[in-house]
């Protein structure tokens, strides 16, 4: 494969300037062409820089600060408090870190289920789609409308379907069907875990049959015809050809998926508002709660850097252990 | 190959099932915003006692969403022109070119992906207002500022999809408008970008769709006057009295572009998932 980095330099330089005007800064052909990636590179450089590089050190140095509302006009000048904050969040006997440690474990069953769900539903969906059939164009359209749809407005509907006396879920369950005997509340209390997941779930599975869907193509079909001949029916095909040869494309998805749905924050502020019940409160609605409402922001980035290590512990693992699995299975 | 009867029932249960859990609330918000106010004030009901157009008319004069409507539209559409170009230049780079730090830069931008979103709301509220006190340029508060931030988010993605489509393109395309005397900017305007059409409408979708459905930094980053539809939606809901009717006409008129926009475009965006997704 020929790379542009050496091209032939006679014709490089034969390449006439063709009558135009003379580019203003002449560089020596060599330094240009070095130079060109970094140039094409600059402008994404730089915004990575700005808006993602340098706020996370800056948030890094803030866990080290008492920065209350009193600093916020000149965050510099707040008091260093070394590992106070880290302390503080981590010390699970205390308010504080109890409540941290609690969101944190709401989170990890919310994302452990939301993902599992997420991921069945568009799988399924995918395998079934795989083949024509009537109508199937349409339905795709259909199943990619969550996708689509902006999450506020989705998310608002669904706050109305599980209004306690005027939504939809409680008109079927409590009035039609008559499962409960007093209307339940669906946004506060414990219930508010499953209305959270509900609309996780109904706003994240399409993703997943997107990938799915993606992957399955790149099946050859001879496979699926060798096996037919050798007598496999359609579900063993599915299960010996098909779930098989999705695993390097479930590898990423469900990756994708788990930083996506850990870090939500959009579904529960939309549903719940700032402050999330207890059995539903995310931990970035949490960490949110404890930087903009109680205005400590040390403290809510001494969370917020806890949040990430732990993100990238599990993800170096996650890598390290698939990585491990594909070489073993090529073998 | 014949499927068997069982496939084919479990199939059409499954996909039966499926498609009411995601119209049921298109339902909800369709029927809805056409629902007297008493409709949508008691009990649901299924089918509305009366049908008006009410709720479409009274929702500009409740918040002052075509406000909103046009904040959301200059800041994602700048957000996007902006992240579009800069991956494009950024894209070919890396799928053209070998130069140091090409590795450290792909797995940086890949991995800005993981971060939590909160994480850099903290830092970058603080930056935004300190910038504003030292230099009076308006960040916090500011469209500006809401398009700084967003341009970056769709951006790694938009990379690394853009990466992929270049790299399907023939290399022997750009090399021949190069040896015919092309600079390297012509041969990615008049070779790469016209041949990766499908990808980077593909990534315009995504770069839409990202700003105009962000929460957070809208909620923290806007003022009165800057405010997106993302938290304007939310003018009707902290009333006393929730005018459902209404939550719903807003809640589909800011919807249609995106869903519009989205099932006009999807072909490009499918394919351009697929091509960064399964490479």
């Amino acid at each position: 494969m020929t790379t542009l980095t050496t091209p032939p330099p006679s014709k490089e330089r034969a390449a006439p300037p063709g009558g135009k005007r003379p580019s203003r800064l002449r560089l020596p052909a060599r330094l240009r062409r070095v130079s060109l990636p970094y140039l094409l590179l600059l402008p994404a450089l730089l915004l990575e820089l700005v808006v993602h590089l340098i706020p996370m050190g800056v948030g890094i140095v803030m866990s080290f600060k008492e920065l209350t509302q009193f600093f916020i006009r000149d965050w510099g000048a707040a008091p260093w408090t070394g590992l106070d904050n880290y302390k503080l969040s981590v010390d699970f006997d205390a308010p504080v870190g109890e409540a941290l440690l609690h969101s944190f474990f709401v989170t990890v069953a919310f994302t452990v289920l939301s993902v599992g769900l997420c991921w069945l539903i568009g799988t399924a969906a995918a395998v079934f789609m795989q083949e024509h059939f009537r109508g199937r164009g349409l339905l795709r359209a259909v199943f990619l409308i969550p996708y689509a749809l902006p999450v506020y407005a989705a998310v608002i509907t669904w706050s109305f379907m599980f209004q306690r006396d005027t939504g939809l879920i409680n008109h079927v369950v409590h009035d039609q069907l008559g499962l409960t005997d007093s209307r339940p509340f669906w946004l506060i209390g414990d219930n508010s875990f499953v209305a959270l997941l509900t609309v996780s779930v109904w706003k994240g599975w399409p993703f997943a049959f997107l990938i799915v869907m993606a992957g399955l193509q790149n099946i050859p079909k001879e496979q699926y015809e060798a096996a037919a001949i050798d007598g496999a029916g359609m579900w063993q095909q599915v299960r010996r050809i098909t779930l098989p040869s999705l695993r390097p494309v479930n590898q990423v998805l469900v990756l994708v998926l788990f930083l996506w749905t850990f870090n939500d924050f959009n579904t529960p502020y939309v549903l719940f508002g700032k402050s999330a019940p207890e059995a539903a409160d995310l931990i970035s609605i949490h960490i949110y709660q404890s930087s903009f409402v109680t205005w400590n922001f040390g403290t809510g980035s001494a969370m917020s850097v806890l949040l990430l290590l732990f993100l990238l512990l599990v993800t170096a693992v996650y890598l390290l252990v698939t990585s491990r699995g594909r070489k073993t299975a090529d073998v | 190959m014949a499927a068997p009867r069982s496939f084919l029932w479990s199939r059409r249960i499954f996909l039966t099932l499926l498609a009411g859990f995601v119209l049921l609330p298109v339902y909800v918000m369709v029927s809805s915003s056409l629902k007297p106010l008493q409709d949508v004030s008691g009990s649901f009901r299924w089918m509305p006692s009366g049908f008006t157009v009410r709720p479409y008319f009274d929702i500009w004069k409740t918040v002052p969403l075509a406000d909103y409507f046009m904040n959301s539209l200059i800041v994602a559409g700048a957000a996007t022109v902006c992240s579009v170009v800069i991956a494009v230049f950024a894209a070919y780079a890396v799928s053209r070119y070998r130069f140091r730090g090409k590795r450290v830069f792909t797995v940086t931008v890949l991995s800005t992906q993981m971060f939590p979103g909160i994480l850099f709301l903290l830092p970058l509220f603080l930056i935004y207002v300190n910038v504003g006190n030292a230099t009076g340029i308006a960040l916090f508060g500011s469209r500006a500022g809401l398009i700084l931030t967003y341009l970056t988010f769709s951006l790694p993605f938009s990379i690394w999809m853009l990466i992929g489509y270049f790299d399907s393109v023939p290399r022997e395309l750009d090399e021949a408008a190069l040896v015919d005397g092309c600079g390297p900017l012509r041969a990615l305007f008049r070779v790469v970008v016209p041949a990766a059409i499908p990808g980077i409408v593909a990534v315009a979708v995504y770069a839409f769709m990202t700003a105009w459905g962000e929460v957070l930094f809208a909620s923290v980053m806007t003022n009165e006057t800057t405010r997106t539809l993302a938290v304007g939606l939310q003018g009707y809901a902290t009333q006393n009295d929730v005018y459902w009717n209404q939550v719903m006409a807003a809640s589909l008129v800011v919807s249609i572009p995106v869903v519009a926009g989205f099932l006009l475009l999807q072909r490009y965006l499918v394919a351009g998932l697929t091509a960064g997704a399964v490479k």
